[in-house]
């Protein structure tokens, strides 16, 4: 179940920056690690945005960064990494601006953050639903947001197909 | 930026969701709806807006999400400053 609610000013945005691959700032923010999927995802979607020249930043927990970090030694794939509170207050203080997100949502908690970086940022949020419960947690998801929902836990392969479509490295 | 364990904090409940936070909370008669990054004991707020915190005599109560553990709601005592910052917000 793929579903799209994109807010107005996203095709606003669109249109009046031509060299938004230069300009775009792209947060990834993980949840727990405990789900197997996340920390691959996290990593194809930070290598595309790389190679389409996004600055991407990575936002999560000191145990999901360090997933990231063994995985990628030598930073291949990811540009930067920032502790999740940090990231938040730095939000919050208008001490970081990011044009686009993109949250890894596989509880409750996840769904707090995904609207939490609606609320900071003013800026389209992808919420990427996985695990066992991810369509029962679509339904909590009352904020606009564009939604891709799989509930995989250990095969990443139908989710990365869903981010595909959804190609957001060429928006 | 702050840190919850550096404050005397109890937990009323634990591993909740957002929504059984913001019900438990609607009971007290002197609440307050602040947005996501709200700044409290210099903790940034989370949660789906609107957040709602309450004041119970000197005691502060707000919901303090934990990516891997949920959402726990949290009484902070002697919050009078914190307090006073709320209400000023009216």
């Amino acid at each position: 179940m793929t579903s799209s609610f994109i807010p107005l000013d996203f095709h606003t945005y669109c249109i009046s920056m031509p060299d938004e691959s230069i300009r775009r700032v792209a947060l990834l923010v993980m949840g727990c690690p405990k789900v197997p999927v996340q920390t691959s995802l996290v990593l194809y979607l930070a290598s595309r945005m790389k190679k389409a020249g996004i600055r991407t930043i990575i936002a999560g927990t000191p145990s999901a960064r360090q997933l990231i970090r063994v995985a990628d030694p030598d930073g291949h794939y990811i540009m930067e990494m920032k502790d999740l509170d940090a990231t938040v207050a730095a939000l919050a203080d208008g001490e970081l601006t990011v044009t686009d997100s993109y949250v890894f949502v596989h509880n409750d908690a996840g769904i707090s953050y995904a609207a939490s970086m609606l609320s900071l940022t003013n800026r389209p949020v992808t919420a990427i639903l996985f695990g066992e419960e991810a369509v029962q947690m679509a339904h909590e998801i009352t904020f606009p947001c564009t939604v891709i929902v799989e509930p995989a836990t250990h095969n990443p392969m139908q989710l990365k197909r869903k981010i595909e479509e959804a190609a957001p490295w060429d928006v | 930026m702050g840190c919850l364990e550096s404050l005397p904090y109890e937990v009323l409940l634990s591993k909740i969701s957002f929504k059984e936070a913001r019900v438990f909370l609607s009971k007290y008669p002197e609440k307050y709806d602040v947005q996501p990054g709200y700044r409290m004991f210099d903790i940034s707020i989370i949660g789906v807006p609107p957040i709602r915190v309450a004041v119970d005599g000197e005691s502060l109560l707000f919901p303090f999400t934990k990516p891997c553990h949920g959402t726990f709601l949290i009484r902070v005592p002697e919050a009078a400053e914190e307090i006073a910052k709320l209400r000023a917000r009216k």
